[in-house]
């Protein structure tokens, strides 16, 4: 397909560009197949705006007389205004963003294209793979193994190639536990607690049904997991009322009476459109100017969103405090086990895992939790809170993710070795990037699309020294303790950073940050000298 | 020591509920003079509780239970200790003896005049002069041929709650001056507050007029232009009326009320709608509610957060500053400020306005002098508000503990601009109750000089400028663009949040954590050493500096970090995943 059959007019002088923080410009807009450019024409300052048509979220026009306005709503929460002289290029133009900006062709999209002078695509896609990681954690081989039972993504098509799982259970029987799970999502180990051994196991919800069928292997592996303890917990992330109701859907959940050694403990998280409608609200509020203090707390009450933050903190406070402290394994699923279940596994090992807080521990926990796992990505973040268009999939799960790490970071300001700048790159790249890392919904489909061979790799990008320093926390100091966070609703905040990032609020934020990066710079100097 | 029945009780158990302590300890209660005094029984620890009785603010008795009877203690500072007593009858003498302590009813019987810290009489009178007021005129470029110092309230002969010295526009005489104070509310006329030398306007402050409904005062009229005409940039100066409109309109049918721009040439009238002094309370009230309640939802927090109103009076106050600031700074507009009195929100106008026009009162220093000219000698009724002694409680209301948050708010939003820190205010505020120093007694400056406290208390400010290494923000750089110059704050809505600092939530969730302050602060002192220690000697051996770094930065007690927490998360998650039940 041409990009150019969308693009009647390409180029427009004299257009007035608004945007926050920044006084109106004057320039020349073009569009081409995935970008807007804007051109400042003013001497001396030679300023460009380069925005991803991927990243527009929902344009508005206004026309009057010859002229018309074009307001541009981004994924990044950015809001920029168009002033164009000529009716006809100004539709054009509004034209050309509405088809360009949500192409749904994988293939066509800008990391295809992407082609920087400084990566190769030679270079390492990715900074690890289940196999390597399999094989750095000498502790398990004793009681565990990785199978290759899903190498043509035959058995769960939203599962890698290999998984790891108990070493007693054979292939044959995962095959038939796949069967009695939805999507095929067999429980596999994501973390391995080298304290005291305990596990924790995530999978997607049984597929009991109303005749409560049973599967004796689903049985076995799970007995295996526990092997030689007591029990083990089930977190279900659904009240146990939901998960009654899934069994008429022919789902379902671990009953008492066939797992006898699993305790079901439920918690109900809010998933899909419920999300989504809270992420609305919030940026709603949050752009509103027009704010009184009553309204702005009804409204940040009203979206829900700090409550779901709430919810995901505990749970995952919860998870871990299972492992940690009472030590024991665990099980966590929802319906799908793409969604909850990875947000509460991703921060329960970010609360006792010390690995997952450097710089490169949290790239590769989000690689195995959410890419390798099987998250969406694709239908969860194909339209953020300003689109106009009928909901599908989408649900800002990644986005609640980012915002419980950050309530972490901003609680243990010490023990993150990223900063908060890093949070804030993902939650925009999440949503539209050069990079192909978030491209597709499962690592079948990255492969099928060729992504290692034909993008760049997001995660290996920001690992490149200039931007290291970056987006490393000058502050860090590796502690061994857990982190558990304090779920109090005093002591969440909004991520002000992100939610509000276009304001002069967040600049002074970022000056700080600056400010603690050179003291520290220049404290090094100084005991080196 | 005549109201102490019981002075010592065994036995006792304390439950400091503020630092959200869940264990009691168990120890032996003293009562002194002055303090509550708890000691622990763990050998080990021995570990003391020391209250003072001014700054309990009420002492309440629960129905006893079988442990024992109970004593809560709910302080100015916002602690509340628990106290289990075995005996009722002791806890009934205790209680008493508190109750009666803890509402002194002579300023004689305050501690400010029993403390003593080891200092002798030179040090002690050189304290008083610490914080000289007219040096900071004089840093402002006051007196100039715009602004002048007036003997006319020498001797507090025209206003007994304003200072004896003051500056007024040049062509006020004092025929104006008086004429205009006896047709002000106490007779608190016009007067300089901050002079903005890049602009040469001016902030002004006074009391509401007695106008009534049609009540002129050629006076009065007369000393406003001479405000306006001390500002030869402007031709109108601003009447800012803090107060809502409606409170000012109802103040006219007691013979009070608000400028009439029809008698008075060129001002421009502004009201902000900062609520009285009893909304305040109440408000205040209603958010340490929120912050007390157990194990709320988001929703139950949030809701209680505006319910309680608190952060809209924040933002009520750092409005009326923020315009003051602009129309002195952007518009080059002086502006004439008042409330009702001008004792309460006035001086917590002018005060935000200065801080936002004059990057000085930012520093430590500054603030100190600030608080000494705004409130301190412009007569902010600090004893019938912070209820140093028993009297009306409807003189009580937070409105020190208003501006402190001001700044607070403001110290987020600019992290790099204060030269203190959050625990800085939140000494200050404790200092401002505790009437361990006699620098806020009294209600004005008449009456603390008829009280003689210079001759029989302390000062505060030098204890707070000998301590203010713990109070300064390592962040702060005096160069950097968000410190210099006048700062302009974003009031919209989302910019505020709950001061848990103050409110003493901190610890309740979040047991001594990591604070990137502390350690900044480390890391700031130490690059200082270094420098020294390498413009010094400049053959420092390498090894050694580094291994001292080290030391110098190990964080504060791992161990106990990850002790408290827990058991604070257990609360959490624990007590939700008994009550999970499993149904198949």
């Amino acid at each position: 397909m041409e990009f150019s059959e969308h693009i009647k007019t390409a180029n427009v002088e004299d257009v007035v560009l608004r945007q926050p923080l920044h006084p109106p410009s004057r320039g020349t807009l073009c569009i081409t197949g995935h970008h807007l450019l804007f051109s400042d024409r003013e001497e001396g300052s030679s300023r460009q705006v380069l925005l991803l048509l991927r990243n527009i979220d929902a344009i508005e026009k206004r026309m009057s007389g010859s002229s018309g306005t074009i307001t541009i709503k981004c994924k990044d929460l950015r809001v920029l205004q168009l002033d164009i002289p000529g009716m006809e290029q100004c539709l054009n133009i509004a034209h050309s963003i509405e088809t360009l900006s949500c192409l749904d062709c994988v293939s066509e999209m800008y990391p295809f294209f992407y082609r920087p002078a400084d990566l190769s695509l030679q270079d390492q896609w990715g900074l690890s793979t289940p196999e390597k990681h399999y094989s750095q954690m000498k502790e398990l081989c004793e009681r565990w193994r990785l199978s290759s039972v899903n190498r043509d993504y035959s058995v769960c098509p939203s599962y890698p190639s290999a998984v790891i799982v108990p070493n007693s259970i054979d292939d044959s029987t995962l095959k038939k536990v796949a069967k009695f799970r939805q999507g095929g999502r067999f429980p596999v180990l994501c973390y391995y607690h080298k304290k005291n051994g305990m596990v924790i196991m995530r999978s997607s919800q049984p597929l009991m049904g109303a005749n409560r069928k049973r599967c004796k292997e689903d049985e076995l592996l799970l007995q295996a997991v526990i092997d030689g303890s007591d029990k083990g917990y089930i977190i279900d992330t659904r009240s146990s009322q939901q998960a009654q109701q899934a069994r008429m859907t022919g789902g379902g959940f671990e009953s008492k009476s066939c797992y006898s050694h699993w305790k079901r403990l439920h918690r109900q998280m809010d998933r899909g459109k419920a999300l989504q409608e809270s992420l609305i609200k919030l940026v709603e509020a949050c752009g509103d100017e027009s704010n009184n203090m009553d309204r702005w707390l009804s409204k940040l009450e009203n979206s829900k969103w700090l409550s779901h933050v709430q919810t995901a903190l505990s749970t995952a406070g919860l998870l871990a405090e299972c492992v940690e402290r009472d030590g024991h394994s665990v099980l966590v699923h929802g319906s799908e086990g793409t969604d909850s279940s990875l947000l509460i596994s991703t921060l329960a090992q970010l609360i006792m895992d010390p690995c997952c807080r450097t710089l490169d521990g949290f790239l590769a926990l989000l690689e195995r939790e959410w890419l390798q796992a099987g998250h969406p990505f694709q239908q969860r973040c194909a339209r953020s809170a300003y689109s106009h268009a009928r909901l599908q999939q989408e649900s800002p799960v990644f986005l609640l993710l980012l915002d419980c790490v950050w309530q972490l970071w901003r609680q243990f300001p010490l023990a993150l070795g990223f900063s908060e700048a890093l949070l804030i790159r993902l939650a925009t790249e999440v949503y539209a990037s050069d990079y192909g890392t978030f491209l597709c919904n499962s690592d079948q489909e990255r492969c099928a699309m060729g992504i290692k061979d034909k993008t760049h790799c997001l995660f290996q990008a920001l690992l490149r020294p200039g931007e290291r320093d970056f987006y490393s926390n000058p502050l860090y100091e590796p502690t061994e303790l857990a982190i558990w966070p304090s779920v109090h609703p005093q002591s969440l905040q909004l991520w002000r950073g992100f939610f509000l990032r276009w304001t002069q609020q967040a600049r002074h934020l970022e000056e700080a940050q600056e400010e603690i990066r050179n003291m520290l710079i220049e404290w090094g100097k100084l005991a080196l000298s | 020591m005549e109201h102490i029945r019981t002075p010592k009780v065994e036995n006792v158990r304390l439950l400091d509920r503020s630092l959200g302590q869940r264990k009691a300890s168990v120890g032996t209660l003293y009562l002194s003079a002055t303090h509550t005094i708890f000691v622990e029984n763990n050998p080990e620890t021995r570990k003391e509780t020391w209250v003072l009785h001014s700054m309990v603010s009420s002492v309440d008795r629960p129905p006893a239970t079988p442990g024992g009877s109970q004593l809560v203690l709910r302080c100015k500072d916002f602690r509340v200790y628990q106290v289990l007593i075995p005996q009722e009858r002791d806890c009934a003498d205790v209680h008493a003896s508190l109750v009666r302590l803890s509402r002194p009813e002579k300023y004689s019987e305050l501690y400010c005049l029993s403390f003593n810290p080891n200092v002798n009489k030179e040090e002690r009178e050189a304290s008083w002069s610490f914080i000289d007021l007219m040096a900071d005129y004089k840093r402002m470029g006051v007196p100039n041929n715009l602004w002048v110092a007036t003997a006319v309230n020498s001797e507090y002969r025209v206003c007994d709650t304003y200072p004896s010295e003051l500056f007024v526009p040049k062509s006020a005489t004092t025929g104006i001056i008086v004429g205009s104070s006896r047709f002000r509310s106490r007779g608190r006329f016009p007067a300089l507050s901050y002079f903005h030398q890049d602009t040469l306007a001016a902030v002004c402050r006074c009391s509401q007029p007695l106008s009534g409904f049609s009540g002129r005062c050629q006076e009065d009229e007369l000393m406003l232009q001479a405000v306006m005409k001390s500002n030869p940039g402007s031709d109108y100066i601003y009447v800012v009326d803090t107060r809502p409109k409606l409170n000012a309109m109802a103040n006219r049918a007691a013979g009070k009320g608000y400028e009439n721009e029809d008698h008075y040439t060129n001002i421009k009238l502004q009201f902000i709608g900062i609520e009285n002094i009893h909304v305040m309370r109440s408000s205040q009230q209603k958010i340490i509610d929120v912050g007390e309640m157990r194990a709320p939802s988001m929703s139950d927090f949030l809701w209680g957060l505006e319910n309680s109103g608190w952060l809209k009076h924040i933002k009520a106050v750092l409005d009326a500053g923020a315009f003051i600031a602009r129309a002195v700074a952007d518009e080059g507009v002086s502006v004439l400020v008042h409330c009702s009195d001008g004792w309460d929100r006035t001086a917590q106008a002018c005060s935000v306005a200065s801080i936002l026009l004059d990057p000085y009162y930012r520093t430590i220093r500054g603030f100190m002098v600030l608080i000494e000219r705004d409130w301190v000698s412009f007569g902010h009724k600090f004893s019938h508000r912070y209820a140093h002694l028993d009297g009306d409680p409807k003189e009580v209301s937070p409105v020190i503990d208003q501006l402190l948050e001001c700044v607070w708010q403001l110290s987020e939003q600019f992290p790099c601009a204060f030269e203190f820190n959050e625990r800085f205010l939140i000494t200050l505020h404790t200092y401002v109750y505790s009437c361990q120093y006699g620098s806020f007694l009294g209600n004005c400056q008449k009456e603390r000089r008829d009280l003689r406290l210079r001759e029989r208390t302390h000062s505060a400010w030098p204890q707070l400028w000998k301590d203010r290494s713990d109070y300064a923000n390592p962040l702060y750089q005096a160069e950097l663009s968000q410190s210099q110059g006048v700062l302009r704050p974003n009031t919209s809505p989302y910019c505020f949040k709950m001061w848990k600092g103050l409110y003493n939530h901190v610890e309740k969730s979040a047991p001594p954590r990591q604070s990137p302050a502390d350690y900044l602060a480390a890391v700031r002192e130490e690059s200082q050493q270094l420098e020294e220690e390498l413009t010094n000697h400049q053959e420092v051996p390498p090894g050694g500096t580094a291994h001292h770094h080290h030391q110098h930065h190990q964080h504060p007690q791992p161990g106990s970090r990850q002790e408290d927490s827990s058991s604070d998360r257990s609360a959490n998650h624990v007590g939700e995943a008994v009550g999970s039940e499993e149904d198949d």
